[in-house]
């Protein structure tokens, strides 16, 4: 889960070369033992500080910390609340997986909440008519195939213009983002607009239309899709050489074009990739959870999910318990903070903290690093390696 | 189109362009020094919070742009400590900031004022007396709260600083090619800190304008993708402050034209009109040739001595 990074570059801080490769190091127990220590320093501790943050916030402003975060807790964790975690796993794992297929290649796709929220429109609209219309099993493959090709359509178009113009996909995906959003929001005031209710949203899908549940629970088999899809691409992107490709032009575009790679295509097509994982993403959220869209909402699940798969190194398995622990943050956390007399907000401000003290910490390490890189030991000497394990 | 419908026009059009203008021009100048802040809409909530926060403990409009200016640069000060000072990704501490700013200004509304969801007052205006005479032109724009002048005042000293003095020469050199500055004495790291904090202070200004003139209150959320769209005009314009002004110009009259238009038969639906300018830049950006031509050295961090 960690020193996985792409090519051993640290993803928040490109401009880090890692540490040589060094001929001799640790092994066996005491290399174990150094990425345990690894984990906990680089991905645990931000974590812990920025929970210990926030609780001075909530301090702060006159609520009983302990007992918000023991209500995070009991609230996220127990009975119906771990299903209710569950269910917010789905969406924000395959979002975490279309921004790391991304962030692998050092290609900056912010467009994700433009791609979540029209593709939620579309699905949300015209699935009560597919249904309606179709046999089940087309009506599912019809709303797939219009997901994924809204989330690639709308990743095509900063795709293009950074493979073919050099502009900056900082800016085009944001600028396709909020168009995306415009769009949705036309969209749910018009054509999909339910004409039964005053507030402009979708028509509610029939429950018995949704995902099934897994047997015994409230969790919607999207969660397990969501979980399959994660794994498989783990091994694609850290075993196959289209992963390998993607790790290369992440390092360096010009040394991949010497190794032959197409770069411009790779770069639509992992652009592509990520904004339909994304839209799919919707897709999972729409017809398990929500079963209708409104205008001018917004879930947020890109930039709150971010910091976390930074924390996961960009690995989509280390990525999984991460998401799982924002989960219960979210889930726990929104009731949480009602009862202390909160605004959900603090949430949101938790999570930068978590992407705040990473970056620090990060910063830390990459100085303990290069002040030890020339003896070649030492605890956080082999960390710089990264691919090198 | 009658005299007081030409005014109310022509106000609104103000309304809108001065906090974006205010915004353009703190990135413009982080732009030009090689940081790109992506958390502009964060700086601009937090901002505009406590610059309400303050006008309406203290009751002085002054006091409330003082507190959003210094909010929006302690803000933007995590973006100098993370970024410029310890090369993070400044793209990451971006989004980091947007989500800092619009929690806290929202937790602490949520906290301080949700029950209450107070009002201001209108500011003191600055009478420039012969000229605010003048019909149209008068109340829009000689008899208007300070801060409308100072804004104007601060778009002219920024774009004399940027193109015609020394320390705009270096700060443009640290986002060309801040090894070059580095070698012929300058110092990166504090000119790229000094232009963060400026930019933090702007959009601070920008918020707090948002919030103290053009809404009278401060709600959560209440930009609305305004700190993005700075961002792309401070990128349109390339670092040329009449450029910046022009575009904010253009933005705050399609705001006005599709608040007018509402009132008439044509209806054109809000979401279009909240959408045009991010339509328009997409058209810009693919009917340019070439790049975008922004700094070389934009969003890399100064390494000394790294290749």
């Amino acid at each position: 889960m960690t020193g996985r990074g792409p090519s051993g570059t640290n993803p928040t801080h490109p401009g880090r070369r890692p540490a040589a490769v060094l001929p001799e190091g640790p092994t066996g127990a005491a290399r174990s033992l150094e990425r345990l220590a690894d984990v906990l320093l680089r991905t645990v501790a931000p974590l812990l500080l920025a929970l210990a943050s926030g609780g001075l916030i909530v301090f702060a402003l006159g609520a009983d910390p302990f007992a918000f975060y023991s209500d995070v807790l009991r609230l996220g964790t127990s009975g119906s609340g771990s299903q209710q975690t569950l269910t917010a796993m789905a969406p924000l794992l395959l979002v975490a997986l279309g921004l790391i297929v991304a962030f692998r290649a050092q290609l900056w796709n912010l467009g994700y909440g433009g791609s979540y929220l029209l593709s939620a429109a579309v699905v949300a609209g015209s699935a009560p008519d597919a249904f309606a219309v179709l046999p089940y099993p087309i009506a599912l493959l019809a709303l797939f195939v219009a997901a994924v090709a809204i989330g690639a359509l709308l990743g095509l178009v900063p795709a293009l213009l950074k493979a073919y113009k050099g502009t900056n996909e900082v800016i085009t995906s944001l600028m396709m983002s909020f168009i995306a959003m415009g769009i949705a929001n036309l969209l749910i005031r018009g054509v999909f607009k339910d004409p039964g209710v005053s507030v402009p949203q979708t028509r509610v899908l029939d429950l018995g239309l949704m995902l099934p549940y897994l047997p015994g629970t409230r969790v919607h088999i999207g969660v397990l899709l969501a979980l399959g899809v994660m794994i498989v691409a783990h091994f694609v992107l850290t075993k196959s050489a289209f992963g390998l490709k993607i790790d290369v032009i992440g390092a360096n575009p010009a040394a991949a074009t010497h190794a032959g790679i197409d770069v411009k295509r790779m770069i639509l097509v992992v652009f592509t990739l990520s904004s339909a994982l994304i839209a799919l993403a919707a897709l999972v959220d729409m017809l398990g959870l929500w079963g209708y869209s409104r205008a001018e909402w917004n879930p947020g699940y890109g930039d709150k999910i971010l910091p976390f798969v930074f924390l996961a190194r960009l690995s989509p398995l280390g990525a999984i318990p991460l998401v799982g622990l924002y989960s219960v943050l979210a889930t726990g956390g929104t009731i949480a903070a009602q009862r202390a007399g909160l605004s959900v907000d603090l949430l949101s401000v938790i999570v930068a903290l978590v992407l705040f003290f990473m970056v620090a910490i990060e910063f830390l390490g990459t100085r303990v690093n290069l002040g030890r890189s020339y003896l070649g030991r030492g605890r956080f000497g082999r960390r710089a390696r990264g691919g090198a394990e | 189109m009658s005299e007081a419908m030409l005014t109310a026009f022509l106000l609104a059009m103000f309304a809108s362009m001065i906090p974006l203008l205010l915004a353009a021009l703190g990135e413009s100048v982080g732009e030009q020094a090689g940081v790109l802040n992506v958390g502009l809409e964060g700086v601009l909530l937090v901002g505009g919070y406590a610059a309400f926060a303050a006008t309406l403990a203290s009751g002085s409009f002054w006091l409330g742009f003082l507190s959003g200016a210094l909010a929006g640069a302690a803000l933007q000060s995590v973006l100098m400590v993370l970024s410029v000072w310890a090369n993070a990704n400044q793209i990451v501490v971006g989004i980091g900031m947007t989500l800092a700013g619009a929690g806290a200004s929202s937790m602490l509304y949520d906290w301080s004022f949700a029950g209450s969801r107070p009002r201001l007052g209108l500011p003191d205006t600055w009478v420039v007396f012969p000229l605010s005479e003048i019909p149209v032109i008068g109340p829009v724009l000689f008899a208007r709260p300070g801060m409308f002048t100072l804004t104007f005042a601060l778009a002219a000293a920024t774009a004399v600083w940027l193109s015609r003095t020394a320390p705009g020469l270096r700060l443009r050199a640290a986002g060309q090619r801040p090894a070059a500055l580095d070698a012929a004495g300058g110092n990166v790291i504090r000119i790229r800190s000094f232009a963060v904090l400026f930019g933090g202070a702007m959009a601070g200004l920008g918020g707090a304008y948002l919030a103290l003139v053009s809404a009278g209150t401060f709600t959560p959320g209440m930009t609305h993708g305004l700190g993005f769209l700075a961002i792309v005009v401070a990128m349109l314009s390339r670092g040329r402050v009449w450029w910046t002004v022009g575009i904010s110009l253009v933005y705050g009259l399609f705001i006005a034209a599709g608040t007018a238009l509402q009132l008439t038969s044509v209806t054109v639906p809000n979401d279009v009109i909240t959408m045009a300018p991010f339509v328009a830049v997409m058209i810009v950006l693919v009917s340019s040739r070439g790049g975008s031509a922004l700094p070389p050295a934009l969003a890399t961090s100064y390494v000394r001595g790294a290749r």
